[in-house]
């Protein structure tokens, strides 16, 4: 499952929705607005999606792992608009029979969402606004 | 043929528009747009990183063939997570 949104999402509910006989473990990864940056402090924080692609390298991303690791479901979320410090950007959650897959496939989807889904942040720090521009697909 | 094009983040604030239309020639490729977006907004040419483009969804390379009804952005590299 994977889904853009304007809106936090919940964990607890999220991970209880995953559970089921055959899991024996769920690995999260929430990403969040770190207050430092390379530029300094961060106030504030703007994230902007090309929606249609973004969702389409997801589900991409998603059935990836499923298939190489051989895990059970994940669920990716990840938040656009305006977000302050503290504030959750990304859920990334695996449920799987054992420890190893959903560890191994949680840190692909992150890695693979940080070089080709299109979303972009925009920092606003006490010296201006910047956006910033790191992953580029293999 | 016409052929829209979408910009976002970096991209999009450069060219001041969110989106336009492109009149190209039946054999035009990617690069044919990446140049012709730059033509119109030179401020593209300060793009410090690359300038990545997607057809339908995909990345693809400067040489791929344009098709009427080709969903084309152009945007910086990505940043989430």
């Amino acid at each position: 499952m994977i889904r853009l949104t304007d809106s936090d999402f919940n964990v607890d509910e999220e991970v209880s929705q995953m559970k089921k006989k055959s899991v024996g473990g769920i690995v999260t990864f929430i990403g969040t607005v770190r207050g430092e940056s390379e530029e300094g402090q961060v106030n504030l924080m703007e994230i902007e999606v090309y929606p249609e692609m973004a969702e389409k390298q997801l589900h991409a991303i998603n059935e990836e792992a499923i298939r190489r690791f051989n895990v059970d479901d994940i669920r990716i979320i990840h938040r656009h608009g305006e977000l302050h410090v503290g504030d959750n950007i990304v859920l990334i959650a695996v449920s799987a029979g054992h420890r190893d897959e959903a560890f191994s496939a949680c840190r692909y989807v992150i890695d693979e969402l940080k070089k080709r889904v299109p979303i972009w942040k925009r920092e606003q720090t006490p010296s201006g606004e910047r956006w910033v521009e790191e992953g580029s697909p293999e | 043929m016409r052929i829209k094009v979408r910009y976002f983040a970096s991209i999009r604030e450069r060219t001041g528009v969110n989106a336009e239309e492109f009149e190209l020639q039946e054999a035009a490729t990617v690069e044919t747009i990446i140049m012709e977006a730059k033509r119109l907004h030179p401020r593209l040419e300060a793009q410090d990183g690359a300038i990545f483009v997607s057809v339908n969804g995909d990345f693809v390379k400067p040489s791929r063939r344009l098709e009427l009804g080709d969903d084309v952005a152009l945007f910086p590299p990505v940043s989430g997570g």
